[in-house]
């Protein structure tokens, strides 16, 4: 008999004996595996509790999270995109917004809003990674932008939330000048002494991290987040060797000197309201 | 001199051409008529092939192995009253991307600028016009002291991106890219930024920002190679034809969305086939925009070069 002979029998359960789980109502850590009820995970901010795994997360959780009684006003609410350059790969780049937009709900891949945090105002732009993996065309660019004028006007600081896998290859370069525009009004607020922090978490890539993302006056991220300029695979193939471990992680931004700290997200509120605090103290 | 596919019936006038001329040194037959005839033929086959350019030939051209670089630029146009600069005063002199002081008719200006290499053993170094962060800050560095003498600021951008190693991601690229860009919309002298070959995304952004942003006629500028854009928009490399087109990168549809303020017209033929040619319009046009930016208070330069980049983008409310 060969060594290989299978002793034991495999899954003998036939297909149509298998029971199914409702969708959403359990919750597996991609990380650790382990399962809790959907609702715990949300109690939880959508952080695992075994492994601390911070789960991905958009404008509408993170300003429940951060603003009080989640009560704020959202700005440039009906802003959607164009198509300027009338782009079409295997589909159209109008279809795919319309796709988006019916899947998400949302109008595009950043929401922004106003409000109060711990009772102090502020202003919160935060990308939504699940519309077209968050990338920044003229509208983000063109929220971002007005965000920062609207903390600008109501001497408010600006949090802006990264979250986004760089610039829209969809909008060309329209979308590589977005990276300038945020920079000039964020060059702009600067000049009026009113803090900017931002906020780092998974993933933040190409044009987000080369323009506003790295620009805060404080950079910020959730632990063990992936930030880079050149996506890891990228990286991997121009190096053709495995990278190391831990490789453009949170962890290693901070050690290599790019983040001044990093926060769980179930600290984020406190420690943001308490940084801005001492700032205006 | 090499030739793209699509310079072939060119190069068989050429080669045609030189053995007219062969002949008519060895004295034996009249070819005279025959020279004057391949003459026309070539500059009516030049016109044909370099005025119905398509997107991706003219990506091809920006890569063309004869094509003018940065220094060969400075060297020209400088008459060799040319200082060159190294170090970003942290980490190391990053050769992809080169600088330095030098005079335009006796106008002292600060020139930055990506360099590629022309055989394998250059190209490595200066690893194929690929900046690491250093190159970024040593850019900087340079930026900030023609701020400092008052002198106006030249970038010749000529890059197909940032490079995507390990060490720059370690030395944050990404942070490197973004402080150039937010302390050139800041410079309080006039800063004038030529593509001069390729301009690949942030890489290109990272010296990109001035008063002035002008391509040279058979450049590209945009978000991403249509290579890569290819690859990741239609999982494979063969679309790049229609990527260059899709991508609007050329300079006639960069300028007529606004997110570059002019053509620099290149020699029929293209800036590798009349390189001095090249550099005397490219000379003219810099003072030519050096005198007009001279005039602009301080203050109103810098608050119209952020109104500029402000104000690109197209949204609908």
């Amino acid at each position: 008999m060969g060594w290989f002979k299978r002793i034991k029998e495999g899954i003998t359960t036939s297909t149509n004996e298998k029971k199914e789980t409702p969708e959403g109502l359990w919750y597996k850590c991609p990380k650790c595996k382990t399962i809790i009820t959907s609702k715990e995970h949300k109690q939880h901010l959508f952080v695992c509790e075994n492994c601390n795994y911070h789960h991905r997360i958009h404008a509408k959780e993170y300003f429940k999270i951060l603003f009080d009684k989640n009560e704020f006003i959202e700005l440039d609410a009906k802003m959607v995109a164009k198509d300027p350059l009338g782009f079409k790969d295997s589909k159209k780049y109008t279809d795919r917004l319309k796709q988006n937009q019916k899947n998400t709900g949302l109008k595009d891949a950043l929401t922004s809003a106003y409000g109060k945090m711990n009772g102090e105002n502020v202003v919160i732009a935060c990308f939504n990674f699940n519309f077209i993996g968050g990338s920044m065309g003229s509208v983000v660019g063109e929220k971002i932008a007005r965000a920062i004028d609207f903390a600008k006007e109501n001497k408010s600081p600006i949090i802006i939330i990264s979250k986004s896998g760089g610039a829209r290859m969809m909008e060309a370069a329209f979308s590589l000048m977005q990276l300038a525009k945020t920079s000039a009004k964020l060059a702009q607020l600067s000049n009026k002494k009113l803090p900017y922090i931002s906020l780092l978490t998974d993933p933040t890539f190409g044009g987000a991290t080369a323009s506003f993302s790295m620009l805060g006056d404080m950079n910020i991220a959730e632990p063990n987040a992936l930030i880079g300029f050149a996506g890891p695979r990228v990286v991997k193939e121009t190096i053709g060797k495995d990278l190391p471990e831990g490789f453009q992680t949170s962890e290693f931004l901070l050690e290599h000197g790019f983040l001044d700290l990093i926060v769980e997200r179930k600290n984020l509120k406190t420690k943001l309201s308490q940084i801005l605090r001492i700032i205006k103290t | 001199m090499e030739y793209l596919e699509f310079e072939k019936p060119l190069e068989d006038l050429v080669l045609k051409m030189e053995k007219a001329v062969e002949l008519s040194k060895e004295g034996d037959v009249d070819v005279s008529a025959t020279i004057k005839d391949l003459e026309k033929k070539i500059e009516k086959c030049r016109k044909e092939i370099y005025t119905n350019l398509s997107p991706w030939q003219r990506v091809q051209l920006s890569r063309h192995p004869s094509r003018p670089y940065t220094l060969d630029y400075i060297h020209a146009i400088t008459k060799g009253d040319f200082v060159e600069l190294h170090g970003d005063r942290g980490v190391k002199d990053d050769k992809a991307m080169v600088g330095g002081w030098g005079t335009i008719e006796e106008k002292s200006v600060m020139f930055i600028g990506q360099q590629k290499g022309r055989n394998t053993k250059q190209r490595q170094k200066r690893n194929f016009g690929m900046s690491n962060p250093e190159g970024y800050r040593k850019a900087l560095r340079l930026m900030r002291m023609a701020e400092k003498f008052g002198k106006p600021i030249i970038c010749l951008i000529d890059t197909p991106g940032a490079f995507p190693g390990l060490e720059a991601e370690e030395r944050g690229q990404g942070e490197a890219i973004a402080r150039n860009i937010i302390e050139m919309l800041q410079i309080k002298v006039p800063i004038i930024c030529i593509i001069i070959g390729e301009g690949a995304s942030g890489g290109a952004l990272g010296i990109g920002v001035g008063d002035k942003v002008l391509m040279l006629e058979n450049t590209w500028y945009s978000v991403i190679s249509p290579e890569n854009c290819s690859t990741i928009l239609w999982r494979s490399w063969d679309y790049k034809e229609q990527a260059a087109d899709a991508l609007k990168l050329t300079p006639t549809d960069m300028l007529k969305n606004k997110l570059v303020d002019g053509i620099i017209k290149e020699p029929v033929g293209g800036a590798h086939s009349f390189p001095e040619k090249m550099f005397r319009i490219l000379k003219k046009e810099l003072i030519n925009q050096l005198t007009e930016l001279e005039k602009l208070e301080t203050k109103k330069l810098v608050n119209k070069r952020m109104d500029k980049f402000s104000a690109m983008g197209v949204v609908k409310e």
